[in-house]
């Protein structure tokens, strides 16, 4: 075996954003050696775009809330194929992990008590979501970054892990490189927590930076993990559509929250037009009721604009389908129209979503003080991930976590906006602390040399064919059109069959790909190696969105527009066979204990 | 409207480089980013460049345009005279890495030398309260998305290359934020004069022009900063009071 960069770790965590940072600070704190592996730069990871805020119940600003009205939210939400016991834990934890940031130095705005303010968020009954402006994932990753440097943690940075590797079942290791100058690593570990996040760059329009290349889901796949829900992506409502380079940048919720309205080319707030059953009695009858509501009347009910984002992104989908779009494609989001209503309007709304109004001003040429912004669907969240065990975070896989995105349960087919920051904090608090544990009762395993060195073969192959091979980022081009196309937001059997067949040609493609140029940060050679993950996942989306022949959450089909009972207590699950081959199977979701249905029930 | 501008790009590692110019099809909304990532995929895969979130958010895609300390992906090509080359080079004052890319590596070592947040006790609730406008106070440094341009741009690093010395504007606002933030009980003052070497800032301001994120980091963070070195490590009075009161944990 030539010679790697070793390292030796209790625990590996691959991936330093909320939920990674989370889980190298708890299982430091539990006494493990941690190695965090991160793709960029520390305090870069995707979290930081995160705006709106985390959800949890502390009942600041409304004391009826509890645990059990966010653990009722989280599963209406989900359209109830959560992982119950999941989205039970992060309610009743999620309070706790909010107040731990602020003892590591956290700044929330306050209430005018002075404690930690809760704003509204869509699908939230009541005001829920801890906040800093509209930049509350920076405050969350620069705490936990700034808490982590002193816990004595090796940070990784610019790191890509490739494989994971295994001693017989159990995983105990990782290789990958690092950019700057394109050298292998070896990664001896008696755990690896994965917290790479999700997969939007499988589609065109996102809001997701170049990391979400869905390397942990497919990491775990490849070492023989189960994941489940990955039909279900998120097409968040509101990304900007114009200029067409900025085009599925997010345009957070919480402008919604602070009293925007969607509008279609008529002036219409045609989000009053479709209110699904399971909304009705929490949502506001009038324009009136709607407004008072985002203004902090406890006696009103949410605007319709804040229903869940699958159905807020599937009535602007329709608005467009029926010719009442914006000039650029999109439908309006407006917040000027609060000068109407408050004295200082443009002041409050600089104030409320100060990176929102910058980013309009900048990018658009907007003032989003005095005129309405375009938005469009845009791809932003897979609930779908690597199926692990609610307590404690451990796949299929001995010795492989997972927490955040690239892990499921929580969410079920549908995430609330907000529960995401709170999912980090939960889940990678939980990832760290059992795999900290794990870890403790496991000797390092044997790594034999061929899985190493056929790690490093695969790695290098897009520079033996060079420049001659095709350019990666064609390839990745193609992959995303088409995954737009076929996979998008609304979906049919015949148009994700066919998607079946332009990925096994991509896959053709991606295997004659190659790279000119040398190791050293070379981006194209990276662009080259991501692609094997791009197309497991997307492969996994329309496998999974194929065997679901129903519409649920984030998951709609033409062919099958309404929901099927058969489907309400079942995730769809994808495993790689021996053969290499992706295999798709119905897992049962277990029964709810009586407990939580009658809460369930409680809160309809 | 598409034309075609022409980018002249440094590339290069740590032995040396030179520009090389690149012409790109431009259209409306574009910024220096957009246009860097268009050369990269369709002329030069191996270009580096670092970048995540393409909206100001995360602070990765520094770098000179024009000689100007710029965010790419915050500077549109609509404020830039195309009818000449634009210059991309990355930023001068840290060690080229390859290409756009620069050795940063210093900036996360200063600042796990700086003191950490240490709360006071929480109330008997274990929570804490604190006041909004205290908080704003705060907040402002907070937004810091460490984009380094602050670095860049500051003297004392890139023309006199004090790095062991001065811990740069970055780290003086985050100094700042724990100095400031109402709940904090550590005190980072002797540091400050010792390890950060503040008195080395003599408040050019070159900082707070370029922060991509509007914070006045010299009025605000290190001027009140200054002040307090002066107050308990100068000022005569509060040292013979030191004295009488025989403590040194009172600054």
């Amino acid at each position: 075996m030539p010679d790697y960069q070793t390292h030796e770790h209790d625990v590996l965590v691959v991936g330093a954003g909320g939920a990674g940072l989370r889980a190298a600070i708890e299982a430091s704190r539990a006494g493990a050696s941690v190695g965090l592996v991160c793709k960029s730069l520390l305090g870069k990871a995707h979290t930081v775009m995160a705006e709106g805020g985390i959800a949890a119940a502390l009942g600041n600003v409304d004391d009826r809330d509890s645990w059990k009205v966010h653990f009722a939210d989280t599963m209406r939400g989900g359209q109830y194929v959560n992982n119950w016991r999941m989205a039970e834990l992060h309610a009743r934890e999620a309070p706790d992990r909010v107040r731990e940031l602020e003892a590591w130095g956290a700044m929330f705005d306050r209430t005018k008590d002075g404690r930690i303010l809760q704003r509204n968020f869509g699908g939230h009954r009541y005001p829920r979501l801890a906040h800093v402006g509209d930049r509350t994932g920076l405050e969350m990753i620069r705490t936990l970054q700034d808490h982590g440097i002193h816990q004595g943690i090796d940070v990784h940075m610019e790191c890509t892990i490739t494989r994971l590797l295994k001693d017989g079942d159990r995983v105990v290791g990782a290789f990958g490189y690092e950019r700057e100058r394109g050298r292998f690593k070896l990664f001896r570990s008696r755990a690896v927590v994965l917290a790479t996040g999700g997969v939007g760059r499988a589609f065109k329009i996102t809001s997701n930076s170049w990391e979400y290349t869905g390397d942990g889901h497919t990491l775990a796949y490849d070492a023989g993990a189960e994941l489940i829900d990955m039909e279900f992506v998120q097409f968040h409502p509101t990304g900007m559509v114009w200029p067409p380079s900025v085009r599925g940048i997010l345009v957070t919720e919480g402008v919604r929250g602070e009293g925007g309205v969607l509008r279609n080319n008529q002036q219409r707030r045609f989000m009053f037009d479709d209110i699904p059953e399971n909304y009705r009695a929490q949502t506001a009858d009038d324009e009136e009721e709607g407004w008072r509501y985002t203004q902090g009347d406890k006696n009103a009910r949410r605007p319709p604009e804040l229903l869940t984002r699958d159905h807020v992104s599937r009535c602007i989908v329709r608005e467009l389908k029926e010719g009442r779009g914006s000039p650029h494609g999109g439908v309006y989001l407006d917040i000027s129209w609060i000068k109407d209503r408050i004295p200082n309007a443009a002041e409050h709304i600089k104030k409320k979503l100060p990176s929102m109004y910058h980013q309009f001003k900048q990018l658009a040429d907007i003032d989003i003080t005095r005129e309405p912004m375009e938005v469009g669907p845009t791809t932003h969240y897979i609930m779908g991930g690597v199926r692990v065990d609610a307590e404690t975070q451990m796949s299929n896989v001995p010795g492989l976590f997972a927490a955040g995105e690239c892990a499921a349960g929580i969410n079920g087919a549908n995430r609330l906006g907000g529960n995401s920051l709170s999912d980090l904090l939960v889940f990678g608090k939980r990832a760290g602390e059992f795999a900290a544990a794990f870890a403790r009762h496991e000797t390092i395993g044997t790594i034999d040399d061929r899985q190493v060195d056929d790690a490093a073969r695969q790695a290098l192959e897009p520079f033996d064919r060079g420049t001659q091979g095709e350019g990666p980022y064609q390839v990745q081009y193609a992959l995303q059109d088409m995954m737009q196309d076929l996979v998008g937001i609304v979906r049919n059997e015949p148009e994700m069959r066919r998607a079946l067949d332009c990925l096994a040609r991509l896959r053709e493609r991606a295997a004659s790909v190659g790279v000119g140029g040398h190791r050293e940060y070379n981006p194209g050679w990276h662009a080259a190696l991501d692609l094997h993950n791009l197309l497991t996942v997307s492969e996994a989306i329309t496998r999974s969105a194929i065997a679901r022949t129903e519409s649920r959450g984030g998951h709609f089909r033409e062919d099958h527009p309404d929901k099927d009972a058969a489907f309400s207590t079942v995730n769809i699950a994808v495993r790689r066979e021996s053969d290499g081959g992706m295999a798709v199977s119905r897992a049962a979701n277990p029964a709810m204990p009586d407990e939580l249905k009658s809460i369930i029930e409680e809160m309809k | 409207m598409t034309t075609t501008a022409t980018f002249r790009i440094w590339r290069g590692d740590s032995t040396g480089g030179d520009f090389k110019d690149y012409a790109t099809a431009v259209s409306e909304g574009m910024v220096v980013l957009d246009a860097v990532h268009q050369i990269q995929a369709e002329q030069a895969n191996d270009l580096a460049v670092r970048w995540n979130c393409k909206a100001g958010k995360c602070g990765s895609c520094s770098a000179e345009v024009n000689g100007n300390p710029r965010l790419m992906c915050m500077t549109r090509l609509n404020q830039l005279d195309l009818s000449a080359p634009v210059t991309v080079e990355p930023m001068r004052t840290f060690p080229p890495v390859k290409d756009l890319v620069t050795d940063v590596s210093w900036n996360f070592q200063v600042k796990k030398g700086i003191r950490r947040f240490k709360p006071q006790p929480a109330g008997a609730d274990g929570t804490w309260r604190m006041a909004q406008p205290d908080v704003e106070r705060v907040q402002e440094f907070r937004k810091c998305i460490e984009c380094f341009l602050c670095q860049d741009v500051c003297h004392v690093l890139r023309e006199h290359q004090m790095f062991d010395r001065f811990a740069g504007p970055r780290h003086l606002v985050y100094a700042a934020a724990l100095e400031m933030h109402p709940l904090d009980s550590e005190n980072r003052v002797r540091d400050l004069k010792d390890a950060q070497g503040i008195g080395y800032c003599n408040i050019t301001k070159c900082c707070t022009k370029v922060c991509p994120e509007d914070i006045t980091i010299t009025d605000n963070a290190i001027i009140p900063l200054k002040e307090r070195v002066v107050d308990q490590l100068y000022d005569p009075v509060a040292r013979l009071f030191r004295m009488v009161r025989g403590g040194s944990h009172d600054v």
